[in-house]
């Protein structure tokens, strides 16, 4: 008897379904749980980690990711904009930019002007703060300024027409009347920006830090090499997420708010 | 003593790359005129209009707006678009304001008028044009045929001295066109300088005061709106009409 096209979807749709479940079974059945929570869920750690992990490591992480996304957003929209220029050398210098910080990884970029600069002109970060924000904002200001200048650009054509032939000049009708769309638009994107700055604030550590900048991955790390246990990770990396998770779900409220404002 | 033209355009030629859209327009356009544009697309007719406030530039000749030359590489063009208004095919209301924000914002930014003035001026606009229940509404809210009129009000609201309609109807359902239109001769009637780019031959033979009917980038003829759709001189006029009326 031949087989419909919902019947194999469905028979396919079980199959999926068993399969899970023996998978769940047989993980239930054949680990160690005991020897597992052993190794990664100590409970008496876990309780140890607190509250420095909260009060010193996560709010470094804030400090950092707060720094990197705001210089990252100004360097963006600074850098979209010359994209877009008439002006030549703007666009070029721009897109130099973009390339070079874009196509250098972040903990090369870390290195260079965590000690590479400050080696070759005999100088020193003024504060410790900044030696980890600045590069995280200069690559962040790469990838933002693309971001932005795609939500610039799919601003319809119209939208900057109607704004000049009302007599608006072409910074007051971006700034009026373009970018409040383009920054719209791009809310998904940009969230998803600032998900990664979080996260890539884990790389500032490898710059060394004193107890002062710790911040969530070396504050894991470090607890990882005095408890000779892994259960300090689980719980960075549960910080971690309860710092995302709320951001995402900010985000996706405030794009459905701007879809219904503008429908 | 007669005054000066409102728009005086002379010798405009406009190319994209190796397509040459206008081939030497001479227009002149008195105050209190209603001049309908009409040709069959691709003639040049839109690229003319938006030369004339300079969304397109032109690649030769001047175009003299107010008595001023706007292809002057010097001359002040935001000042001089705040007086010619502009309605677009598409509307172009700017969809993240009000209907009321949409006509307050050029009045507060361009003109520097305070906020209470530009929403006194806004509101009685909107009723101008049978739209003042639709302040608050956003662009996205309202029908077509509202969101031109609303365009318009938007236009109106700068005191322009001339009014510029680029295929105003054309985006509209049928149904629509009627409350644009209407709008449109109500302003004609109170003695709006006005270029219309159109394919309603009626409310060209009805509103017009002229009618220059364009065919590949030139003028091919122009006169009083009834000798033009109704006796054409020229056989390139006669065909194009006879394939619009035939519809």
């Amino acid at each position: 008897m031949a087989l419909s096209k919902r019947q194999k979807a469905q028979y396919l749709r079980y199959s999926v379904y068993t399969f899970s479940c023996l998978v769940l079974v047989a993980l239930a059945l054949f680990v160690d749980w005991n020897r597992l929570a052993g190794a990664m869920f100590r409970w008496d750690i876990v309780v140890k980690q607190f509250p420095d992990i909260l009060t010193k490591a996560a709010k470094n992480t804030l400090i950092f990711t707060v720094m990197g996304f705001a210089g990252g957003l100004a360097l963006g929209l600074l850098f979209a904009l010359m994209r877009l220029s008439k002006i030549r050398a703007y666009r070029w210098f721009a897109a130099t930019y973009i390339e070079v910080f874009r196509g250098i990884p972040l903990v090369v970029t870390l290195l260079i002007l965590g000690f590479g600069i400050p080696i070759a002109f005999q100088w020193s970060w003024p504060n410790p703060y900044l030696r980890g924000a600045v590069p995280l904002a200069l690559v962040a200001g790469a990838y933002i300024a693309e971001t932005i200048r795609a939500g610039i650009e799919a601003v319809p054509k119209g939208q900057m027409e109607a704004a000049r032939s009302l007599g608006m000049g072409y910074p007051r009708a971006m700034v009026t009347i373009i970018i409040p769309q383009a920054l719209r638009i791009i809310i998904p994107p940009l969230t998803n920006e600032l998900v990664l700055l979080i996260k890539d604030t884990s790389l500032i550590s490898i710059l060394g830090v004193t107890s002062g900048t710790i911040d969530i991955t070396r504050f894991g790390r470090d607890g990882v090499n005095t408890t000779a246990n892994a259960t300090p990770l689980i719980v960075a990396g549960l910080v971690y997420l309860a710092m995302t998770l709320p951001l995402t779900q900010l985000a996706a409220l405030m794009e459905r708010r701007a879809k219904a404002a503008s429908r | 003593m007669t005054q000066a033209p409102v728009v005086s355009i002379r010798d405009l030629n406009k190319s994209f790359g190796d397509n040459h859209v206008l081939r030497g327009i001479d227009l002149d356009v008195e105050r209190g005129e209603v001049v309908c544009i009409i040709g069959p697309s691709g003639s040049g007719k839109s690229t003319l209009l938006r030369c004339i406030n300079m969304l397109e530039t032109p690649s030769a000749g001047t175009i003299t707006v107010l008595g001023n030359d706007l292809t002057d590489r010097d001359c002040d063009i935001d000042t001089a678009r705040s007086k010619i208004g502009m309605v677009f095919q598409q509307f172009n209301l700017f969809p993240h304001m009000t209907a009321l924000e949409n006509i307050c914002i050029a009045q507060r930014k361009v003109l520097k008028r305070s906020k209470a003035d530009a929403e006194k001026i806004a509101k009685d606009l909107l009723a101008r044009v049978g739209l003042n229940e639709k302040n608050n509404a956003y662009p996205g809210q309202l029908s077509g045929g509202q969101q031109q009129r609303v365009a318009i009000a938007r236009a109106l609201a700068m005191n322009p001295q001339v009014m510029l309609f680029d295929e105003a109807t054309s985006a509209l359902d049928p149904e629509l066109i009627g409350e644009v239109l209407g709008v449109m001769k109500s302003l004609a009637e109170d003695g709006m300088t006005m270029l219309v780019v159109t394919h309603e031959m009626g409310f060209a033979s009805n509103v017009a005061s002229r009618v220059v009917f364009m065919d590949a980038g030139v003028i091919v003829e122009q006169g009083p709106a009834k000798q033009v759709i109704t006796q054409p001189r020229e056989e390139r006029t006669r065909k194009f009409l006879t394939n619009v009326l035939e519809r």
